[in-house]
């Protein structure tokens, strides 16, 4: 049986997984090469039902492992066509190593990471230090904060990771459970245009192309390997950003829905910001918004939307008229201050005039970031700009039991 | 199907074109590029390969040179087998979709990988792919080592074999466990070929790799490559050597055709003791002393015992 298109509705009801899945299935992936493992697993099963169903046409493998599943990625998108796949977690660390080598290799495949806590303890439930992984990977890297969210950037993802001018890996990612398993309403597009608005792969230097060998995975030394990283870095840095703009206007163009590479709200007077990602962005917002009303604090929230390439000068537009920020880690920094609260500083460094920033670390494993936790550092971020310095601890520690921690 | 190559004789199979170039960084006397060569010249198909991490990868690609005149892929240490077998889906994907560049030829997808990349630690990948049922060969470089990183011991190490991880000493006789049976491991995956092959038995090679090539399934091929470095030998005695092994049996030359049915491909006219294979090599130098002539003796009864389990396997012919 010929392979065939699906008929969506306007709004379909689906979680994060079914708008990975949705979106996969859309773009007409070539190859999927895949291990399934919670909370990501329903990405695979759902892909395994349309393709029993006929709505596939590529080809599906089932792998052993998720380095496995990397592997076969990488070995499919070489020899010339749109791959993806899907994972979390310990699957996601067992699958760094080829992680490096995709980006090295220059293939634009992408990856939905549905976010989940790395083990010891095990724990199945959401949360950032997964993905934290993968900053240095050569990853271009897309963050979620809702299934619709997920659904958009896979598009958008295809569109910028396949660019000739880009041709690197693309990372979605969205939160465990929170957004991977919360059923939402989420705007489709139709089979079609949604095929269109990525367009039909384009390869280059495929293996399959018999009349022109090509040799990919070469060893370099010390005398060209540092050429070859500087390439990459610099194709990040400078190729990227314009690239993704121009897919985000595209896409508005199309659905009237706009992404930004730094997501702002309430921020046009702010005084004071959150910093965070994920589903943490809508909660900040919400609570920010109430804040303004019932306190007259002036709250605002930057959602950090391309994690990599890292937003230096976009972030020091926004921050740079701000008197304090604080920085939300959804991650264990293991004897650091939070990535976050790092790169953020590190974008203010230079800056004439620079907020205090402070660091928050929340919602490991899972646990709940709710509205009164956010609140609570909104009046720390007051206190602070009222005060022109830290009032608090650099590090605390949210929503933890036992006597409060906070270091440095 | 293509057309399957017709070689009369081993001038003709050596001066085939070449798809493997002989400017590469191997040792002189090394009998990967021979095996490599061999595989290669076995067939005119188009081929897409990929070879894993080791001493054929690091001499054959590096920027901004290569040895390969056909599509090429290296990842990493453990994932050559399902680096092809992910090319191979991309064919198949493409195929069906109509988007191949030269849609009336069906390119072979072949892996090179040494025995600690197929033995050790791309086992599960190796295995993965044979059960999985992808179309391709995976071509085992068997030199029972750790060449590439100084001589290190693999699973595929034989018994009394001195390395740098299980060096002889004075109260040790080097390595201490059986070489692992990766043809039957591979064969107990039911796949529809698995070889032992050795690059002095160029036409049972010949044979084997077209057989492999031609049929639907994965295929698992491993060939014996006699390291002039490891094992202790002089670069220009790499045949000598390999029929040195042939002809002991140590490395008996056999086939399993569809996980069971197994045949052995070639029986020496005169069978020469383990023992003359072990002297011929530094690595088993120290056997020779009297504390441990007795694993010599070991050896030959387990040689013995190996060559009569293949030829009853091949009377019941189950």
């Amino acid at each position: 049986m010929a392979f065939e298109k699906m008929k969506l509705k306007e709004i379909e009801v689906w979680d994060g997984n079914m708008a990975a899945s949705h979106a996969m299935r859309q773009v007409q992936i070539d190859v999927v090469s895949a291990y399934p493992i919670t909370p990501s697993t329903p990405i695979v099963e759902n892909y395994s039902k349309f393709l029993a169903d006929g709505y596939i046409e590529g080809e599906f493998m089932m792998v052993e492992s998720e380095h496995a599943a990397m592997s076969g990625c990488i070995g499919a998108s070489a020899a010339g066509g749109r791959v993806a796949t899907a994972t979390s977690a310990q699957g996601l660390a067992l699958m760094m190593e080829t992680l490096y080598q995709a980006s090295g290799m220059r293939l634009p495949i992408v990856l939905n990471i549905v976010n989940r806590a790395l083990a010891a303890p095990l724990n199945v439930n959401g949360d950032h230090s997964d993905m934290y992984l993968t900053r240095d990977s050569g990853w271009i890297h897309f963050d979620a904060y809702n299934p619709q969210h997920v659904y958009d950037l896979n598009f958008i993802a295809f569109k910028v990771a396949e660019d000739h001018d880009v041709r690197l890996p693309a990372i979605v990612s969205q939160d465990g459970f929170m957004t991977s398993h919360t059923a939402q309403g989420v705007r489709t597009l139709d089979d079609d245009t949604a095929y269109n608005f990525v367009g039909e792969f384009k390869p280059m230097n495929d293996m399959l192309d018999l009349d022109h060998p090509v040799t990919h995975g070469v060893q370099t030394e010390e005398d060209w390997h540092f050429e070859h990283k500087a390439r990459q870095h610099n194709d990040l840095m400078t190729k990227v950003f314009p690239k993704i703009e121009e897919a985000f206007d595209a896409f508005e163009k199309l659905t009237g829905r706009r992404y930004n590479i730094v997501e702002t709200y309430h921020m046009d007077d702010a005084e004071v910001a959150i910093v965070c990602m994920g589903t943490s962005v809508e909660t900040a917002a919400e609570v920010a918004k109430e804040l303004r009303e019932n306190e007259g604090i002036k709250a605002g929230v930057i959602g950090i939307r391309v994690l990599r390439p890292w937003p230096y000068k976009q972030l020091q537009e926004v921050v740079k008229n701000l008197k304090a920020v604080a920085t939300l880690d959804r991650s264990s920094p293991n004897g650091a201050p939070g990535m976050l609260f790092n790169e953020i500083s590190g974008v203010v460094i230079n800056l004439d005039k620079r907020p205090v920033i402070n660091n928050y670390i929340y919602g490991l494993g899972g646990r709940d970031l709710t509205k009164v936790h956010v609140a609570e550092v909104f009046r720390d971020l007051k206190a602070n700009a009222d005060a022109g310095k830290l009032t608090t601890p650099t590090q605390q520690f949210i929503g933890v039991r036992g006597p409060k921690l906070s270091y440095l | 199907m293509g057309e399957i190559k017709k070689i009369k004789n081993l001038k003709e199979f050596s001066t085939s074109a070449d798809r493997f170039e002989g400017a590469n960084l191997l040792c002189p006397g090394c009998a990967h590029s021979i095996i490599v060569r061999e595989v290669l010249n076995a067939t005119n198909d188009d081929l897409v390969l990929s070879a894993s991490t080791g001493c054929l990868e690091v001499c054959t690609a590096v920027y901004p040179y290569t040895s390969w005149d056909a599509s090429w892929i290296h990842i990493g240490f453990e994932n050559g087998s399902t680096a092809v077998a992910g090319a191979e889906a991309m064919y198949k994907a493409l195929k069906r979709k109509g988007r191949l560049k030269q849609p009336d030829r069906e390119p072979k997808f072949v892996s090179f990988a040494g025995d600690g990349a197929s033995y050790d630690i791309g086992f599960q990948w190796i295995s993965g792919c044979m059960e999985r049922g992808h179309n391709i060969m995976h071509v085992v470089l068997d030199n029972e080592v750790y060449a590439n990183t100084g001589g290190q011991r693999s699973s595929s190490t034989p018994i009394g074999g001195s390395t740098t991880t299980s060096p002889a000493g004075r109260v040790s006789y080097g390595e201490k466990q059986n070489k692992k049976d990766m043809v039957a491991i591979m064969a107990a995956h039911g796949i529809p070929y698995s070889a032992q092959v050795a690059p002095n038995k160029w036409k049972d090679m010949v044979k084997k790799i077209q057989y492999g090539l031609e049929v639907e399934g994965p295929v698992f091929i491993n060939a014996m490559s006699p390291c002039t470095t490891e094992w202790k030998f002089d670069p220009k005695d790499t045949m000598m050597i390999s029929d040195l092994a042939t002809d002991s049996l140590v490395f008996p030359l056999y086939e399993i055709i569809d996980g069971h049915k197994l045949n052995i491909t070639y029986r020496p006219k005169t069978v020469i003791p383990v023992e003359e294979y072990l002297a011929a090599q530094g690595r088993f130098k120290h056997l020779f002393k009297d504390e441990y002539k007795h694993l010599i003796k070991e050896w030959q009864e387990r040689v013995d015992k190996q060559w009569e389990m293949l030829q009853r396997r091949e009377e019941a012919g189950v």
